[in-house]
């Protein structure tokens, strides 16, 4: 049993060359900001669930993001990073503010996807507020419908690299 | 008026009240299934499965219709949902609460009342513990079991049946496809099939077939997700990390074929909208998966304390499962041997040589083993498809130019998306009602928890695996 345990997961993913370079240059911003250590709560504002499915995939083996200290916490109270998916819909434009003023400062806000960037398909809609910026202060945004787990970690990386 | 429009799987017709209250009361006797119930102004409409798909609409002008939620239960939330929406109301339904729509002040909504000594509430959410969609329960425990879960969904209720309203069959069809994110594909399928068959227009065999490999690709890459999530919720952590990889391989795989790794805005109506350029990748993820997916499935089988959380927990019946017309996994773990792929065939599925399984215990368990044999029909049906792959166009125009209506059904991964929709004289979509199997399945989770523990409500959630986007549109 422990051989099908460790099969597989023993040695680290090989991984393409831009995406390795990307891991070092996070190592490397984590370390010099923050001496190793992030806390992202994310928070899902109206997402279809698919922003959500490609965050899941950044603590997959593959980009494993806490090796970078990065991590995702259970509460805003613990949190330096609110990564916000969705077109903020009316009913979760409270728990959104309420979440916001729960974490402590300093704190940043990511808003990722288009839907949180600027309400993508769902612009128009009565039911939606919009980008998370007309809601909270927003400091990021990386877009795409998802964005790709790799551009998600390049966004994190620009994020620690402009403070 | 009367609207009829039919081929041998579907039929749609306008009904008066009398006959509306025959159907009602066929569906709470069991002798026929509600598949859904919505409305439009003016109009309330439901599609029940009584061995092909009826769909009878009855004309409300003064905005009233008589309740199929008082006597069958299932029907509630979508009756709530269309008072929301449409201001229908349904006459004889006792609960008068909104359901989508939350209003100017969300958190001041009456949840039932709950009587009883040393019984105590824990409310969670909106904003979960993990990433996951946001919805809230309200647990009423007497100590540490669980007496009654009371659901609030609807906020991320998007206005999307509002979005539709005029929208072009293109823009449509994007919506369709970002109605449930993990179900793309299924979505996509079943809203452009709606528009096909409301028009007449056949897509490319080959076309057909891709969106055969792309709808199972979606099902793989869930159900990996799932069963590693699962076991995560148990505390078996490293099937999660197992499952994750094999589940990215899925996704890469899924970029490399057909453009994008979610596969969204891939089935576009009238075909697909890349054409595979080799199977080669799809091959190689097969061979990858059935290398390593066995040994977890061993190591899942003989985990004593994994076993020991995942047997006889969240238990659903076979009466309530069959009562609610339960799709998908929770559904067939319940006994409920439905699947839209076989059970109304449609394109490459009625070519292609599958088992539904089914299961009888109703438990987490068995949610689980459905998703692993699944897996394994889904791997060998993309073989098929990949052996058997049409050549030719991908694609045929699509631009409708008059008024007609379409209905469709696709299996997504956790059960059956039902779409039907109606096209206005410039093209332009009127209505579009989208029901994900969330509808059905959401309640039965307040059942199945029932007299667990409240520990193992992340553990029964996963293992339905609801959508939130999907149900709150
Ligand atoms: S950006 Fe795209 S994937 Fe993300 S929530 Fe919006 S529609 Fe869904």
């Amino acid at each position: 049993m422990l051989r099908t345990l460790l099969q597989g997961l023993r040695t680290p993913v090989t991984e393409s060359a831009p995406l390795a370079m990307l891991a070092a240059d996070l190592d490397r911003a984590v370390q010099r900001r923050l001496g190793r250590s992030l806390a992202i709560r994310e928070v899902d504002a109206g997402s279809c669930n698919g922003c959500e499915l490609e965050i899941h995939a950044l603590n997959n083996a593959y980009y494993d993001l806490e090796r970078f200290g990065l991590r995702f916490v259970a509460s805003p109270r613990h949190a330096d990073v609110l990564l916000v998916t969705g077109p903020v819909t009316r009913n979760m434009r409270e728990a959104l503010e309420r979440t916001w003023r729960a974490t402590p400062d300093p704190k940043w806000v990511v808003a990722a996807g288009d839907c949180a960037a600027g309400c993508g398909v769902f612009a128009d809609s009565p039911a939606c507020i919009g980008a998370v910026s007309k809601v909270v202060p927003v400091d990021l945004v990386i877009s795409g419908c998802p964005p790709t787990p790799a551009q998600l970690l390049q966004g994190l990386l620009a994020l620690l690299n402009a403070r | 008026m009367s609207r009829y429009c039919s081929d041998d799987r579907w039929v749609m017709t306008a009904v008066d009240a009398t006959y509306w209250q025959q159907a009602t009361r066929a569906i709470a006797a069991g002798d026929a299934t509600l598949l859904s119930l919505w409305g439009e102004p003016g109009r309330i409409h439901m599609a029940v499965f009584d061995n092909a798909i009826v769909v009878i609409s009855l004309d409300c002008p003064n905005g009233l219709y008589p309740s199929v939620g008082a006597s069958h239960p299932p029907a509630i939330r979508l009756e709530r949902a269309a008072r929301d929406l449409f201001g229908l109301d349904p006459v004889g339904l006792p609960d008068a609460r909104p359901w989508l729509d939350h209003g100017a002040n969300p958190t001041a909504y009456p949840f039932l009342p709950v009587e009883g000594e040393s019984l105590h509430q824990i409310p969670v959410g909106p904003v979960h513990a993990g990433v996951i969609e946001p919805g809230h329960f309200r647990f009423t425990a007497d100590g540490e079991t669980v007496v009654r879960l009371e659901q609030r969904l609807g906020y991320v209720h998007k206005g999307i049946d509002r979005l539709m309203h005029g929208a072009t069959v293109a823009r449509a069809a994007r919506l369709a496809g970002r109605t449930s994110g993990d179900s793309t594909v299924a979505y996509a399928l079943a809203f452009v099939s709606a528009v096909e068959m409301a028009l007449g227009i056949a897509p490319p065999p080959r076309a057909v077939w891709l969106r055969g490999v792309m709808a199972e690709l979606e099902r793989v890459a869930n159900h990996l997700g799932d069963f590693g999530a699962i076991c995560n919720d148990a505390a078996f952590t490293i099937m999660l990390a197992h499952c994750g990889m094999l589940r990215e391989g899925v996704l890469r795989c899924a970029a490399e074929c057909f453009g994008h790794r979610l596969m969204m805005d891939c089935v576009v109506p009238g075909g697909v909208a890349a054409d595979l350029a080799g199977d080669a990748p799809i091959r190689t993820l097969i061979d990858a998966i059935r290398a390593r997916f066995p040994a977890l499935v061993d190591l899942y089988d003989k985990t004593a304390s994994l076993q020991d959380r995942t047997v006889g927990t969240g238990r659903v019946s076979a009466e309530l499962a069959r009562q609610f017309a339960a799709g998908g996994i929770v559904g067939r773990a319940s006994g409920r041997d439905f699947d839209a792929r076989r059970s109304i065939p449609y394109p490459p599925y009625d070519q292609l040589h599958f088992e539904v399984p089914v299961l009888h215990e109703g438990d987490v368990n068995a949610r689980v083993w459905i998703r692993i044999k699944e897996i394994e029909q889904s791997l060998s049906m993309l073989e098929q498809m990949l052996n058997a792959l049409p050549t030719g166009d991908i694609r045929v125009a699509c631009e409708p130019h008059r008024s007609a209506e379409g209905v469709a059904m696709t299996e997504a991964f956790r059960g059956d998306v039902l779409v039907w929709l109606r096209i206005d004289e410039a093209g332009h979509i009127d209505r579009c009602h989208m029901r994900d199997a969330s509808w059905f399945q959401w309640p039965l989770l307040e059942a199945a928890i029932e007299g667990n523990i409240v520990a193992d409500f992340p553990l029964c959630n996963k293992s339905f695996n609801c959508s939130y986007s999907g149900h709150d549109l």
